[in-house]
């Protein structure tokens, strides 16, 4: 059986199904501009070179609200109209079908992040930045962010309930992560939340090779991201196994 | 054992019953319908043959491939029409179909050629690159059925597939069916419409609450509840007289006078006409008409299931999920 005919065309249908259409595009760019912008306002004398601190907490961002909510909601949405039904009867794995279905929402988190590294470009200087290890960062959050997606779409029956679902993830998550408030400001409980978040992980690695002020090695940031995803995808497949195939 | 062999098969939601403990086995390039209301069991059933569901008990093969242990081995041999046609609103007929063959690994010069001859055989080639969102309703149907014949699959799962969709589509979906069978096609369909089952099922189980009340061919499911042989006469005149004379000087025959006010004549033993009719010839009566009486397959449905006839046509009526 030749599995891959069927992944790749799994990918191309939802990229051109879904994240191709105009409104997501722009999503995936006024979104992340929109938070860039509110970043330099915010900035003492709206300094553009205050962009640079608050750039990994953007990116992070970006990709967080551009995979969660998007799979979440076009899985729930495949699933009403029951062609979801097609995947789950394809002869195809279920792991097969599930790394399809999270790899067009990864590569539609990986294009938001860029919109605010790209801006930054035009005013900040990057070049002390290791771009292989902010990408490795970034697929990273992207992976764990899209199984997030996953497993919330796993709950939900309706589109609004998985929008709900992810608000109710996404946020708390935004506080906790040491985006808007420093992981050592913490109290010792939130501390403790905020180093069972994925997120926290994936920005530190981000404000390391950016700034230079992570907390973490990145070598323990990634294992740790590598064991959400794992971790992460293991529950969505349960799950799936469990509440898809009755 | 058939192409589709079903095994003591249960299925059970926390303490309902939606499946109990059903049997039943299909052969190659035969189509076999199963006939019920709603929530009869239909679709539970058809859902853990195709492997969306899983069994609480029982077996079942498809070509000799257990559904349970190797549920993809089975799939790829499967055509399946769901009730509901499922597929991408946003995409258009042919890429619909392209996918579809895509998700059975088949590459894009075998899958074109294919979706393009399908398109053609369903009279869909006109609408190809319209999106699935505005297809009528016997088009989507069409298309959903192409789409479960892309890979060409051994057995076919249809359930439903002329509920609610207009007579010329229904019919050109009806022969379609046939065609499959002729090709050696196995063919597994859930249906409301008893006619649709009588005129192009091999065999037929009719399911209630779960339980499958009879199975067997058309003819055997009237056997089943045929007594004797029926012949109506529809004369110019009659009476009660009459019709005691005649089951007087047919030993074993019950005549009584209908509403409509024709003469029937039930018998243990198979009527011979021509003395009946000299008997009608006698007493100086014209026949008009001699009919042979089969009870039809509702009337076998109604006795088996003790369920009137009405619930299913109301079911279809509404075209509903079972």
């Amino acid at each position: 059986m030749r599995s891959w005919i069927a992944f790749w065309n799994i990918l191309k249908k939802d990229i051109k199904n879904y994240y191709l259409k105009p409104p997501n595009i722009s999503w995936g760019i006024i979104f992340p501009l929109s938070w860039t912008l509110m970043q330099l306002v915010r900035s003492p004398g709206g300094s553009i070179l205050e962009l640079l601190p608050g750039l990994p907490g953007l990116i992070s961002m970006s990709v967080l609200f551009g995979t969660t909510s998007m799979l979440a909601v076009t899985i729930t949405f495949e699933r009403s109209g029951r062609s979801f039904d097609r995947l789950l009867l394809a002869p195809i794995s279920l792991n097969l079908m599930v790394l399809a279905k999270i790899a067009g929402t990864i590569l539609f988190g990986m294009f938001n992040a860029c919109v605010p590294i790209l801006f930054a470009s035009f005013f900040v200087d990057l070049s002390a930045v290791n771009w292989c290890l902010l990408l490795l960062a970034v697929l990273m959050i992207a992976i764990t962010s899209a199984l997030m997606g996953l497993l919330i779409a796993v709950s939900a029956k309706q589109v609004f309930e998985a929008q709900t679902f992810s608000n109710f993830f996404r946020f708390p998550m935004l506080f906790l992560c040491g985006l808007f408030i420093p992981i050592s400001s913490l109290p010792f409980v939130l501390r403790s939340v905020s180093f069972c978040l994925p997120l926290t992980y994936g920005t530190d690695i981000l404000r390391g090779t950016i700034v230079g002020a992570n907390i973490l090695s990145p070598l323990l940031s990634f294992g740790m991201l590598l064991l959400f995803s794992v971790a992460l995808f293991l529950i969505c497949r349960h799950n799936i196994n469990r509440k898809w195939i009755l | 054992m058939g192409m589709v062999s079903v095994s003591n098969l249960k299925k059970t939601y926390g303490n309902f019953t939606a499946v109990d403990d059903i049997s039943f086995d299909i052969e190659k390039g035969e189509i076999f319908g199963f006939l019920g209301p709603n929530g009869a069991g239909k679709t539970s059933t058809l859902n853990m043959m195709i492997g969306l569901s899983r069994p609480t008990a029982g077996e079942i093969t498809v070509d000799g491939i257990d559904v349970r242990r190797q549920t993809k081995k089975a799939q790829a041999i499967m055509g399946i029409v769901p009730d509901e046609s499922n597929l991408y609103n946003e995409m258009d007929g042919f890429d619909n179909l392209c996918f579809c063959a895509a998700l059975y690994g088949m590459r894009k010069n075998e899958r074109e050629p294919i979706a393009c001859q399908l398109l053609e055989q369903f009279r869909l080639k006109n609408v190809g690159k319209r999106p699935f969102k505005t297809y009528s309703k016997g088009m989507r149907r069409k298309l959903t059925i192409a789409a479960a014949l892309i890979h060409s699959p051994k057995v076919l799962f249809l359930d439903e597939p002329t509920t609610g969709i207009d007579v010329e589509s229904s019919r050109q979906i009806r022969d379609m069916i046939v065609e499959l069978k002729k090709k050696g096609t196995t063919i597994f369909l859930t249906t409301h419409y008893i006619e649709e089952a009588e005129r192009i099922c091999d065999k037929i189980a009719f399911i209630a609450e779960g339980q499958i009340v009879a199975s067997g061919t058309v003819p055997q499911l009237m056997e089943s509840i045929s007594h004797g042989h029926t012949i109506q006469f529809v004369t110019d005149k009659n009476s009660e007289r009459l019709a005691d004379e005649l089951q007087a000087r047919f030993k074993g025959s019950d005549v009584t006078i209908r509403p409509d006010h024709s003469l029937v004549m039930v018998s243990e033993q198979r009527i011979p006409l021509f003395p009946v009719m000299e008997f009608f010839h006698d007493k100086d009566v014209e026949v008009y008409e001699a009919r042979e009486l089969r009870p039809s397959l509702e009337d076998v449905f109604v006795k088996l299931t003790g369920i009137e006839s009405s619930v299913l046509k109301k079911d279809k009526e509404k075209g509903g999920r079972p």
